[in-house]
């Protein structure tokens, strides 16, 4: 089947079957190989891109779902104000390891970022709890977030203080 | 002549300036044999550094990236010494060139001890040669200049002359006896012991295509490899005519291949021209399979044997002192008790995969591999080539753990290449990844410990069931003989029992430590609780006390050291207050020490259990001693909270059951690594002292795990004996 979807906006054509993930179509046929696979079934998260800033699992979201929706991903997504800032906390906190969950975690926090530009720390566990990082930089993501929305990094789970 | 030390060559790089060639270890004449048979410690390695005339410095990093930060760390210790800006440091990845490099691996925490010193007096001798070639063009005595970040001063005359105007006449120098070259005194460090970021990073969070799974090679095709769910198992029949004529599929074949894991086994191997085509025909794949002699095998019969085998004596005698049987019957008080812990896969993000290109009877690999000297050869074998005629490329990898020391993908892309003539990238999915691993081994402790009656330790016995054939443990299962409390308590017994496996076991971040911590230090709990003992302080005490180990003979690791133990359960004490808080009900604190890959490390876990068993973990705080030296404290932190996390993940979810000799597990709604919601604070603390420098990424680990049970008893009264933690337990 033709589809044309608009990816960091810009339209783009593809012949694809019906069912293929967004993934697929993004790393495979429109060479954007920013955008991870690590489970197949919205386990991991590595796979988050928006849809209409939405941030929404690529590997379980067939082509022909996407209809008219403005898909960004990670390489699109500095686009955005919450996109930039989300990217420059993870520098400015240094937040990678491995790196290769970030791509994921950075649509995650980008999206809560823009939707709650002041969250707490419960929110940031809804928001990211899709989203393994095998590496656990869980600590630094956190305090990424918080640098990215201005907030103190102090974690207002520690009772421990 | 040759002799161990530093061999050092210097000329003139391409387009003008400086170029350093180094080779440290065995030097001379045995130069190249050494470099592909390296001495055990791995003291071959080698380092390149040029410097162009426009002042432009360029740092090889020779070892493999899987997020351990390498790349950013080994040349900060050149970069150091050569007294550079490190803004004006470029880092390339170095192709993999053993014969140039040495070993090339990121394995065992090593980078650190290996690199310490040689890659800094590769830094040194560089300035040395630049500020010559400055004392030679002012004619003055080299003692009167100085360097300062890409620069060399004269004082006397306020003269000064940059690196890069430098570099082509240092590369006309001879090059200085690299043991001789002055290294600088810590104080002095500029780059060294300061926070540097991976400098990779602002790649990654753009998004560019820096994995093995991002590679492309013009003309590529996409595959997937099916193997036998039980482990050892061939093909008898596939339908592979059938697949052949799905839509987009360019090919499929049944793959011969050997008994050995990490290599070429048999499968079904299906080429498309994208993946997510070819992983979908494996919905339409039928094979009939030989299951082979594992399909006998599962979990639940290996637990019930070991119990068994504890029944009988040890078949293996590990390590004995004293007598244990009379110094128990002497005990006033007798502890008995049973753990064990699962398989556990390494389950790196990014899944394993491969690209390979075979023409002309050569290959050319793009590998996410931490270890590709096996690599080469496996895929030599496999295709019955010299290994000249591989060459394999260094990619990023999407998390290690040790998983990537093993190179099976890298055998099966290019035989697949060679079938369909076509460069392949090969991908696992997320089932074939957990369920063809190389798992960390499952083990089983039946532990017997005595008291006197001062609630000390009398009498300590293990009686270890494990896996393999007759006295060979399978890989990554062996028990040291100097498990601790061996040669701290009078009277000791160490002893095995081994049953055969047909399931590949390896190396997991921490390998044999990252269990045996569990079951030992957990046990050393009961111990203190029955002598009624505080758990850290009877710590200490059986540490005893602080002794001098013997130097260790040239080359081989320092032995354990009991006061760096004693220091830092004492910091930890301080750290996390231990003893002195009010903690509410069902909170509490457990406290664990473990030593492994040089680092000493003692950890206190605070959790709380809810009502209906739900754990939380409230705080860890870290105290570890790994030297004199952190030498990138951005990387430290977050190498040591990644470990200490790591390890709860493991705890808390992570389990491979083995069932008709198959991975009952596949993903992660089975298989469940650590998510933010349970992460909790992660204090890091380290004591510096005198001693070299060690590695990072493993030894915070282990201690995290007995440290999390011990709060949970702390806090409840009831013991964990088997990982993961059943909350059921808890309720």
């Amino acid at each position: 089947m033709r589809y044309s979807i608009q990816v960091n906006g810009q339209q783009q054509r593809i012949d694809a079957d019906p069912a293929m993930p967004l993934l697929w179509v993004l790393r495979d046929l429109l060479d954007l190989k920013g955008t991870k696979f690590g489970c197949g079934k919205s386990l991991c998260g590595a796979c988050t891109v928006h849809l209409d800033g939405k941030p929404t699992r690529s590997c379980v979201t067939p082509v022909s779902a996407v209809g008219t929706a403005a898909v960004t991903t990670i390489e699109g997504v500095s686009a955005t104000a919450a996109g930039r800032a989300i990217q420059a906390a993870w520098l400015a906190v240094d937040v990678v390891q491995c790196g290769y969950c970030q791509a994921g975690q950075i649509m995650s926090a980008s999206a809560l970022l823009r939707s709650t530009p002041r969250p707490t720390d419960a929110d940031i566990d809804r928001a990211m709890a899709g989203n393994l990082c095998r590496c656990a930089t869980y600590t630094r993501i956190r305090a990424a977030i918080k640098q990215a929305a201005g907030l103190p990094a102090a974690d207002s789970r520690d009772t421990t203080q | 002549m040759t002799s161990r030390r530093a061999f050092l060559s210097a000329g003139a790089a391409v387009g003008g300036g400086l170029l350093l060639d180094f080779s440290l270890g065995v030097a001379g004449q045995g130069a190249r044999a050494a470099a592909t048979q390296p001495p055990p410690n791995g003291a071959a390695l080698n380092a390149y550094v040029r410097i162009s005339s426009d002042g432009a410095v360029t740092i090889m990093s020779k070892n493999p990236e899987i997020g351990q930060g390498i790349k950013t760390m080994l040349p900060m210790l050149i970069a150091e010494e050569l007294d550079v800006d490190w803004r004006d440091v470029r880092i390339e990845q170095a192709p993999f060139d053993p014969e140039r490099y040495g070993r090339q691996f990121a394995g065992g925490s090593r980078a650190t001890p290996i690199n310490w010193e040689p890659l800094r007096r590769v830094g040194a001798a560089g300035r040395q040669m630049l500020l010559s070639a400055a004392a030679q063009t002012w004619g003055v005595p080299p003692a009167e200049c100085a360097t300062n970040s890409g620069t060399v001063v004269h004082a006397p005359t306020q003269r000064s002359l940059s690196y890069g105007s430098l570099a082509a006449k240092a590369a006309t120098l001879p090059a200085p006896d690299l043991d001789r070259v002055p290294l600088k005194q810590p104080k002095d460090f500029k780059i060294i012991g300061k926070p540097h970021p991976g400098v990779d990073s602002p790649l990654v969070v753009a998004g560019k295509p820096l994995f093995g799974i991002d590679v492309s090679v013009p003309g590529m095709l996409h595959a997937v490899f099916v193997k036998s769910p039980v482990f050892g198992g061939t093909v008898r029949s596939a339908n592979v005519q059938a697949i052949k004529a799905l839509p987009g599929i360019r090919d499929a074949f049944v793959v011969r291949g050997g008994q050995v894991f990490d290599g070429l086994v048999d499968g079904v191997a299906i080429v498309a021209t994208n993946w997510w085509t070819a992983n979908q025909a494996r919905n339409r794949l039928e094979v009939a399979w030989d299951e082979g002699a594992t399909a006998a095998q599962s979990s639940e019969a290996f637990a019930r044997r070991a119990v068994e085998l504890s029944a009988q004596a040890p078949a293996l005698k590990l390590y004995g002192e004293g007598n244990v049987e009379t110094a128990l019957a002497e005990s006033a008080a007798v502890l008995e008790a049973a753990y064990s812990y699962p398989f556990i896969a390494h389950a790196t993000l990014e899944p394993q995969n491969c690209t390979a290109h075979f023409r002309d009877g050569r290959v050319e690999i793009w590998a996410p591999t931490q270890n590709p000297e096996p690599g080469r050869k496996i895929v030599a074998k496999t295709l019955g080539i010299e290994e000249s005629a591989v060459t394999i490329h260094l990619i990023r990898c999407g998390g290690g753990f040790g998983r990537r020391l093993m190179n099976d993908y890298m055998a099966e892309a290019a035989w697949i290449s060679k079938q369909v003539g076509a460069p392949v990238k090969l991908l696992w999915n997320r089932e074939d990844d957990i369920r063809h691993d190389f798992y960390r081994p499952a083990g089983f402790h039946f532990f017997k410990a005595g008291l006197d009656a001062d609630g000390k330790v009398k009498a300590f016995r293990d009686h270890f069931v494990s896996f393999g054939e007759g006295d060979k443990f399978v890989n990554s299962a062996a028990l040291s003989a100097e498990e601790f409390p061996a040669r701290f308590v009078a009277n000791l017994e160490l002893g095995a029992s081994l049953m055969p496996l047909g399931v590949p076991t390896g190396p997991l971040r921490a390998p044999r430590s990252n269990a045996v911590a569990f079951a030992f230090q957990s046990f050393i709990d009961e111990i203190a609780h029955a002598a009624g003992k505080d758990p850290l302080q009877f710590r200490i005490e059986l540490l005893g006390a602080r002794r001098s180990p013997s130097p260790a003979p040239a080359g081989q690791d320092p032995p354990f050291d009991a006061g760096r133990m004693i220091d830092v359960l004492a910091e930890v004490r301080k750290q996390s207050r231990w003893g002195s808080r009010q903690l509410p009900p069902r909170t509490g604190q457990g406290v664990a020490f473990y030593f492994s890959h040089l680092g000493y490390f003692a950890e206190v876990v605070q959790a709380t259990i809810g009502s209906g068993g739900r754990i939380t973990v409230d705080k860890v705080w870290v105290v570890g001693d790994v030297g004199s030296q952190i030498i990138n404290p951005a990387g430290a932190e977050n190498q040591v909270q990644g470990a200490a996390l790591d390890g709860l993940g493991e705890a808390l979810g992570q389990a491979i059951t083995l069932k008709s000799g198959r991975v009952e597990q596949g993903n992660f709604d089975d298989f469940r690594p650590l998510r933010m919601p349970q992460a909790p604070p992660i204090a890091v603390h380290f004591l510096m002292t005198e001693h070299p420098p060690t590695g990072m990424g493993e030894p915070a680990l282990p201690p995290v795990v007995p440290a999390l049970c011990n709060a949970i008893y702390a806090a409840t009264g009831v013991r964990i004996r088997s990982l993961p933690i059943d909350e059921k337990l808890l309720s």
